[in-house]
């Protein structure tokens, strides 16, 4: 414990890469300019942190999801339980990921694990909302038929209930992981690195600040319309309604 | 053991909190000095709001009142979430410049998105036939505005400032990058610090952040006209209120 303090106390934020300029118009470099010679030689040093990010978000909402998905299944047989989940997941939602960053280090330590906690943990309310507000949504008729074809009631929920509320439940997902890349740009306060450290790392300048920052809001619109291709490939009677 | 331990660090970030503590370097650190971080950090949050609410509302309430630019209103909280908060801030500093104007400009930026989504879905989602009805009445389009369409949204429009106001006290956070020392300061420049006053200031800005979340909250419910309330009262209050709260937040 004492020698895990030491570490964390001579080691703050030693992750962040220093800065390093080479490459490029050492002109426009200098004049912490946006400089597409510097970031052509220079690009590939985004990649790791772009694919560590990738990971943060991707692990941190497939578990979100999970645990949302289960809750929302039991909340949904036990209508009482919807209230004091939505309290509970609204606290972990109000409080500031940086914030948490830091009071789960005497926890879980410096890495992946204490970010992807707090990620998780920051995505529940908004998919667990979803997924309740869909299948509360799905037509009386709907469920009226269903049993009259003598389905069971977990029959129902799988063929009838979860179908009919995957647009709410997609679009749940696709707030989850545009906020998720948001917010793990900060992870690197908890030594998880992401886009985040490298924007930390030299924060004036401009060439740095574009493409740290492009590749997440990038990452952030990639993903979304990823999702968005998927709930069209999932749910093709949408389409045909529209039409 | 280890709990305790933990309890431990903890006990030490709520003293630190209220008492302080001298460094080697003979500053002090912590107590009332933490008293002035959580003033400037209470500063720059609320005139970043105050703006915010000042440019959004008024633009909500007419977007929404002449039931026009959704797409903008819509998409524009869309953007504004796939906007990494630490992006912003690093833009402003990069372009221009660090200082108090401009981290509050940042989070004016921030906080304007959910405040205007929900201003204008708050307008246009309260009843034709109340407003036709207020019309029939002989009131001008302004009163219709302020009298009828702006009490009826206030439950939204309070939704959507306390969305944005935790927002702006969590990015307030990161505001010491750009020169403007808040409770972060403790988080960033951490060697002065140490590792009790990292834990201290994240206590203090998770506290702050509920704070905010509670008191708006109260307000909101406060502000509520009565005719909603009972609206509300009836059975169906889960669902309406679940599906309202899913319509703002669809992409």
């Amino acid at each position: 414990m004492v020698a895990s303090a030491v570490a964390a106390l001579t080691a703050p934020l030693a992750q962040v890469q220093l800065r390093d300029r080479s490459g490029g118009d050492a002109g426009c470099v200098a004049d912490d300019g946006l400089c597409p010679g510097w970031i052509a030689d220079n690009f590939d040093r985004y990649v790791d942190p772009l694919v560590q990010h990738v990971y943060l978000v991707l692990a941190s909402v497939a578990i979100g999801f999970a645990i949302s998905f289960a809750l929302a299944l039991v909340a949904h047989r036990h209508r009482w339980m919807i209230a004091p989940i939505v309290q509970v997941t609204g606290i972990l939602y109000t409080l500031p990921s940086i914030a948490v960053f830091f009071l789960l280090l005497p926890l879980t330590g410096r890495g992946s694990l204490t970010a992807i906690v707090a990620l998780v943990a920051y995505s529940l309310l908004i998919i667990f909302r979803n997924i309740t507000t869909g299948l509360d949504n799905v037509p009386e008729e709907a469920r009226d038929a269903g049993r009259g074809m003598g389905l069971t009631d977990r029959q129902l929920l799988w063929r009838v209930e979860l179908p009919l509320a995957l647009p709410e439940i997609m679009a749940g997902l696709r707030i989850a992981t545009t906020t998720t890349v948001g917010l793990a740009t900060l992870a690197f306060f908890a030594g998880a690195g992401g886009l985040g450290g490298q924007i930390f790392a030299d924060i004036n300048f401009k060439s740095n600040v574009v493409v740290a920052g492009g590749l997440a809001v990038l990452l952030a619109a990639v993903l979304d319309a990823a999702i968005l291709l998927a709930q069209r490939a999932i749910t093709p009677w949408t389409r045909a309604r529209a039409a | 053991m280890s709990t305790l331990a933990f309890l431990g660090e903890f006990g030490e970030a709520i003293q630190f909190i209220f008492e302080g503590e001298t460094t080697r370097e003979g500053t002090q650190v912590g107590g009332s000095q933490f008293l002035e971080l959580t003033v400037e950090h209470i500063k720059v949050s609320v005139v970043a709001m105050v703006v915010a609410c000042a440019l959004a509302i008024p633009l909500g309430l007419w977007l929404g009142h002449i039931r026009r630019g959704s797409f903008l209103a819509i998409s524009l909280s869309n953007v504004g979430r796939a906007v990494p908060s630490l992006a912003l801030i690093a833009f402003f500093v990069a372009y221009l410049g660090v200082g108090f104007t401009n981290v509050t400009l940042a989070l004016v930026l921030l906080a304007i998105p959910p405040i205007l989504t929900n201003a204008y879905v708050g307008v246009t989602q309260v009843h034709r036939e109340t407003v036709d009805a207020a019309r029939g009445m002989g009131m001008t389009e302004a009163r219709i505005a302020l009298r009828v369409e702006l009490p009826l949204a206030l439950p939204l429009i309070f939704g959507g400032i306390k969305t944005s106001a935790v927002n702006v006290i969590a990015t307030a956070t990161i505001a010491p990058l750009a020169g403007v020392t808040t409770l972060g300061d403790a988080i960033i420049n951490v060697s002065g610090y140490g590792d009790v006053g990292r834990l201290a200031a994240a206590i203090s800005v998770a506290a702050l952040a509920v704070m905010t979340e509670l008191t708006l909250g109260a307000a909101q419910r406060a502000v509520t006209p009565r005719g909603i309330r009972l609206e509300s009262g009836r059975p169906s209050r889960r669902r309406t209120l679940s599906t309202r709260i899913g319509r703002t937040a669809s992409p």
